[in-house]
């Protein structure tokens, strides 16, 4: 059987534009003039994607992992026809359906059932397909008593979850997905994964799946590919790839994993992992500066009755320690932890850090004595930029803008006469 | 399964791609019923806004020409040969500003999903002709109102000027569609150029009443003035001039294939520069 994608020397260069992607005529006609007499500046370029070769066979459920900047998302763009190669070919053997976000082409206005039929349509369903479905995915997403009330007053999950309703009943024979399962909660991602593994057994889906959730790679990909600087590094067994990409090539540090686990000297607690997540828990190490970020702890505690409580420390760029934080909410009440696994998560607000790099370092201590079970020092790390369209302490202004921390404030105008 | 093989590699040559369009229509009428239903949504007053604008004008047009400055229109009476050329001008301006527009507006898509890029000007000069039909009801009550004679010939006169508009439209539009995600601040040049092309048009006055027929040959070009000379057809007693519908039959498929070859010239990049 032929595989279902053939990759061969596939590679895509992009022209690096300094501040924005696109051109402004009133440039082109001021700069004119200018480069009459100028020999013309070639524009940097950068390779995202090079000399990219592999075959993927039909019913292969493949990961994609690597840094952010890899590639992992132009593959898929490349894949499915978004943006065209610079060099190479693919050939796609099969109907192809890519989720890159879901929900996508979603309007306030139209209702839930509309908006079924206009996410699926751009999905490359059918009209007669969506008629088939549309019980099952109103039934699934369970928004049933919403569905003819238009999308803008529907809450935020219930938005996701007719969503990923829609996108659970499309059956492609090559299925793209970038990331978007890692978003909406966690029991209702399940069912989805859950439903995706069922169609794609029995119907043999080819799917590519790019994630940075380590956890769903392991349970949805047999085999997964490891990319890095736009290379691809190896194709093979995914658990293998994981502790590859893990020991190798892991620099960007929104998740640290340790598959013993770091146990505490008094062996009473093992730290399993920690990462960085923002408020729909999506695992990112990049975010803007008004957004909300979430560090979690997921760890074992070996035996009934241990009292300790959580911190983490913060370190901007210049190594300025900027500020700790020490559990006193759940580190008061319930200071006494039974046996179990536990998942500790502390929020940073939005709209109190600047741009710039951030070291994180987790603990799990005892307060008074100090009695330091594990220090985790930087083992995270994020960037924070600025997103101008939404409204942050810069507002529209961007030249240097220096602090050490970034708060929004309020300001009050009271006219005197 | 060996039906659907698909072929990427980078960008060479340039088609029509009628055959993929034609593969995704039921998205393409997904997305004008999106628009239309939006739109109307909005605005409760959206349909009796469509109607209002183009009788608004035909007063005060009716008012400045009929009485002040009169204009001979032959046979057809001033309102009625007025409402005539707004409404198709309505068809060819909210066309051309909407799918000009369109690109950007729907980048979000456009990142995301694969789709022949051409249904996104297409639906917006659709939804234009969906505005255009509720005109044109009007259009025709008032006909009755001033007991204007139609010819039958109006069977085919009258889409063969809505043809035209609409090709003329989806020329420009998929044509400034592609212009606008390239230079972003093209987009502000686009009502100015529509203000141009408005006095270029036969709305007001008949092309018939200009002296210099150098002038009317260089006019003849813009496919408004074809578009209006058939509709008009049927209204009037006057023939049609064939000279003027020649020059502007060839410009206007002339338009349509520049803005096609242009838009599927560009659109392989959209995605990097949106």
């Amino acid at each position: 059987m032929k595989p279902a994608i053939e990759i061969r020397n596939l590679g895509k260069e992009y022209k690096l534009a300094p501040s924005q992607p696109y051109v402004a005529l009133r440039d082109i006609l001021s700069n004119g003039a200018k480069n009459l007499f100028k020999a013309r500046k070639e524009k940097e370029k950068f390779w995202a994607l090079q000399d990219i070769n592999l075959d993927i066979q039909p019913g292969e459920r493949v990961g994609i992992i690597g840094r952010n900047g890899a590639g992992k998302s132009t593959l898929l763009k490349i894949i499915s026809r978004i943006t065209p190669p610079t060099t190479g070919s693919a050939i796609i053997r099969g109907r192809v359906g890519s989720l890159l976000e879901v929900g996508t082409g979603f309007h306030p206005e139209l209702t839930g059932r509309e908006n079924i039929y206009l996410n699926g349509s751009i999905l490359g369903l059918k009209k007669a397909e969506i008629n088939k479905q549309l019980d099952a995915i109103i039934d699934f997403s369970g928004v049933e008593k919403f569905i003819d009330t238009p999308l803008k007053h529907y809450s935020s999950g219930m938005q996701l979850r007719l969503a990923f309703s829609v996108a659970a009943h499309l059956e492609p024979e090559i299925l793209l997905i970038d990331e978007v399962l890692a978003v909406g909660d966690a029991e209702f991602q399940k069912k989805c994964i859950g439903k995706m593994e069922e169609v794609s057994k029995s119907h043999g889906r080819t799917i590519m799946f790019v994630s940075h959730n380590l956890d769903s790679l392991r349970k949805f990909c047999s085999t997964t590919i490891l990319l890095n600087g736009g290379r691809l590094i190896e194709k093979g067994n995914t658990e293998k790839m994981i502790s590859l990409y893990v020991s190798k090539h892991l620099e960007t540090n929104a998740e640290m994993y340790w598959e013993q686990g770091i146990e505490s000297y008094n062996k009473e607690v093992v730290l399993y992992k920690t990462w960085l997540h923002d408020e729909n828990g999506v695992i990112r190490s990049i975010y803007d500066t008004t957004e909300k970020l979430g560090i979690s702890m997921d760890y074992q505690v070996m035996k009934d009755n241990v009292p300790f409580t959580h911190g983490i420390n913060v370190y901007n760029q210049e190594q300025v320690n900027i500020f700790n934080s020490h559990d006193v909410t759940t580190g008061n009440t319930d200071r006494q932890k039974k046996k179990g696994r536990y998942t500790a998560t502390v929020w940073i607000p939005g709209n109190l850090l600047p741009e710039g790099i951030f070291n994180i370092s987790v603990a799990i201590f005892l307060p008074n004595p100090l009695d330091v079970l594990i220090h985790e020092q930087n083992k995270l790390s994020f960037e924070m930029h600025t997103d101008y369209s939404k409204l942050s302490a810069r507002g529209t202004y961007s030249d240097d803008f220096p602090g050490v921390i970034r708060p929004l404030l309020n300001w009050e105008l009271i006219k005197n006469d | 399964m060996e039906k659907f093989i698909t072929h990427i590699h980078p960008p060479k040559g340039v088609s029509l791609g009628l055959r993929e369009l034609w593969q995704y229509r039921e998205l393409f009428y997904f997305f004008t019923w999106r628009d239309i239903k939006v739109k109307y949504k909005q605005t409760y007053l959206g349909i009796i806004w469509a109607l209002l604008q183009p009788l608004g004008m035909m007063l005060i047009f009716t008012f400045l020409f009929s009485k002040t400055w009169p204009i001979n229109t032959g046979t057809i009476q001033y309102p009625v040969f007025v409402l005539s050329g707004l409404i198709l001008w309505n068809l060819i301006n909210s066309a051309v500003s909407h799918a000009g527009e369109s690109m950007i507006q729907n980048a979000n898509i456009i990142n995301k999903i694969y789709f022949p890029r051409l249904i996104i000007p297409g639906s917006s000069v659709l939804v234009a002709l969906f505005d255009f039909l509720m005109g044109f009801v009007i259009f025709i009550i008032l006909c009755f109102f001033y007991q204007q004679n139609i010819h039958f010939s109006a069977i085919w006169f009258f889409p063969a000027g809505i043809i035209v508009t609409i090709i003329a439209a989806f020329g420009a539009g998929s044509f400034l569609a592609a212009l606008n995600v390239k230079y972003r601040d093209f987009r502000y040049t686009i009502p100015f150029m529509l203000q141009v092309l408005f006095f270029g048009s036969q709305i007001i006055y008949p092309l018939q009443s200009i002296q210099q027929t150098w002038l009317k040959y260089v006019l003849a070009v813009n496919p408004v003035n074809t578009a209006l000379e058939f509709f008009r057809a049927p209204l009037s007693s006057a023939k049609v001039d064939t000279a003027v519908v020649g020059i502007g039959l060839v410009s206007t498929f002339l338009l349509l294939l520049t803005g096609i070859y242009f838009f599927r010239k560009t659109e392989a990049y959209f995605a990097d520069l949106a």
